[in-house]
């Protein structure tokens, strides 16, 4: 088990590093976006310096791009090719395969957080060492929902449809998420709907833990905890291998 | 009870269906097939498109739950006995398969270590002949280099059973000769190797036995020679594009139209006595038609002849 977990890991984590163009969505983009809307006060990021808003932000849309656009592209296609058909006529093995992608997903993470925290220092942040654990705890549950929705979405679509939907989630996720600006200047009803959504609360609890050193809030543990179940029992019920 | 992996001791046959039944929805796609094929043997599955090879041989993978009946690999059942089954038997899909930009190399080493004891990846290259490629990208290899890969793959786990689905579509004359030459090998070493195919020509130089299937069910099983024998009826069969009409046809060949068949778009077989003048006539109408013709053949003794003719009347 221990041996094809990290063999696969290896696979996984090089098809990842490989794929040129998924680089704009986890790296490119946040970065840029980081460093040109923290210099030049196009948003409306409240009190403080932008980058301390913006660099929780940013770093909740790599988190986003990794685990839900990059994860369910590269699996929808995967599916479309027959790989995971044919790994399904290995020892592999389902959990093996999955851990080995989570594996993955949460390496090029913590790439991205290094690169993102450190841009973020460069431009003036000064994330709180001690909202680290809570940052990293809140990661992970985010990881495990929007993954999960990312597999549903790759599960069931046309591996070129599913480019297309995880692409324009994201977006929309962007958006109506906190990462660029307060949750507080949407529209109240738009703001209540964005509160469920495991972006808005990943940008939020990021925001309390990196820049604010305030504990992170019930509901976001809440609205966290419940996607990190949801999604991923949803994509295992809906999936299909083929 | 859990069944027991009865092969490993060297008793029962390597692969079984008994009376198996495939459904998708409301369309059955196998309707009761029995067979069993043994260690060391190669059994060929035939049939037209849609006849069930493919459902058949994938509910021996595991990858569907039989609707009825029962199917045993190496004494397992391929759904409940996953784990076992996957680690004993080598699989090569119709299509597909292979992350599209990882090299042969990459891959098999990927593939060796999901088996406990693997074949050596670098000789496997060698075997299916692709050490010239063995750093191109999946996506960049030709059709007859991507199945010569999936073959590979299917070889790693040093397999009992081998599962090759049409393994020599798309592949050149020399793919095909190493193909055959492995298929040989791993017979030679025990191994119980179904394949299903298209190409007849194909089957006849591979196959110990023959099962062809028609509509779901055994239309004819023996071996290539037997089957060959057994299309005694003499008839004249010629490839031309798909479609021409039969009962003009009939008439040119001074037959009635009950004796004309295309068992497969465009081919085309009269059954009666293949004399002079009515291959003559025949190649007459053609010429008149001005389509062109191949592979024209009079014999009756070819496993070829044998599958039209018990295609043609499994459709009557």
């Amino acid at each position: 088990m221990m041996r094809r977990l990290a063999a696969q890991s290896a696979a996984e984590l090089s098809l990842t590093l490989r794929r040129g163009e998924s680089l704009l969505v986890t790296l490119g983009i946040p970065v840029i976006a980081l460093v040109f809307l923290s210099e030049i006060r196009l948003l409306p990021t409240g009190p403080g310096r932008p980058v301390s808003f913006l660099g929780p932000g940013m770093l909740a849309l790599a988190i986003m791009g990794t685990a839900l656009v990059n994860l369910s592209i590269a699996t929808g296609f995967e599916r479309g090719y027959g790989v995971l058909k044919r790994l399904g006529a290995t020892p592999l093995g389902r959990p093996a395969l999955l851990g080995a992608k989570l594996g993955a997903v949460v390496a090029v993470e913590a790439l991205q957080a290094v690169v993102l925290v450190g841009v973020g220092m460069a431009l003036g942040w000064r994330p709180s060492a001690a909202g680290a654990a809570a940052a990293v705890g809140v990661v992970l549950l985010a990881t495990a929902g929007l993954g999960g929705i990312g597999l549903v979405l790759a599960g069931v679509l046309r591996p070129e449809a599913n480019l297309a939907a995880a692409n324009g989630l994201w977006l929309v996720l962007l958006l109506v998420s906190g990462m660029l600006a307060p949750l507080s200047k949407l529209p109240a009803g738009l703001a209540d709907v964005a509160r469920l959504l495991p972006s808005a609360a990943l940008a939020d609890a990021l925001h309390r833990s990196l820049s604010t050193s305030t504990p992170v809030a019930v509901e976001s543990w809440v609205v966290l905890a419940a996607w990190a179940v949801g999604a991923p029992l949803l994509a295992a019920v809906t999936f299909r291998w083929e | 009870m859990a069944s027991r992996p009865l092969s490993d001791h060297g008793t029962g046959p390597a692969v079984e269906c008994r009376d198996l039944v495939v459904r998708y929805g409301s369309v059955t796609a196998v309707d009761g097939l029995s067979f069993t094929a043994e260690a060391g043997q190669v059994l060929a599955v035939l049939g037209p498109n849609g006849a069930g090879k493919t459902s058949t041989v994938e509910t021996l993978e595991g990858y569907r739950r039989p609707a009825e009946g029962i199917v045993r690999v190496l004494g397992w059942d391929p759904v409940a006995d996953h784990r076992s089954v996957v680690s004993r038997i080598g699989v090569m899909l119709q299509r597909g398969g292979v992350y599209p930009t990882m090299a042969p190399r990459q891959v098999l080493r990927l593939f060796s270590h999901y088996f406990d004891d693997p074949e050596d990846p670098d000789a496997l290259l060698d075997v299916v002949r692709l050490r010239p490629v063995a750093s191109t990208p999946w996506k960049r290899l030709s059709g007859g280099e991507q199945q010569r890969l999936s073959l590979a793959l299917a070889l790693v786990g040093k397999p009992a059973v081998l599962f090759l689905d049409e393994p020599t579509a798309g592949v050149d004359p020399e793919g095909r000769l190493a193909i055959r030459q492995i298929v040989a090998e791993q017979r030679d070493r025990g191994c119980c190797v179904v394949l299903t195919t298209h190409e007849l020509a194909e089957a006849e130089r591979l196959a110990d036995d023959v099962l062809i299937v028609a509509h779901g069910r055994q239309a004819a099983r023996g071996s290539p020679r037997s089957l060959a024998r057994r299309a005694t009826d003499p008839a004249i069969s010629f490839h031309a594009p798909a479609r021409l009409d039969l009962a003009s046809l009939a008439a040119a060949a001074g037959t009635s139209v009950d004796e004309v068949s295309e068992p497969e778009p465009g081919h085309f077989r009269i059954r009666g006595a293949p004399t002079p003048t009515r291959v003559a006539a025949l190649t007459g109408w053609l010429a008149e038609q001005n389509v062109p013709m191949s592979d024209l053949q009079t014999s009756g003794a070819s496993l070829e002849e044998a599958y039209l003719q018990v295609i043609a009347e499994a459709d009557r």
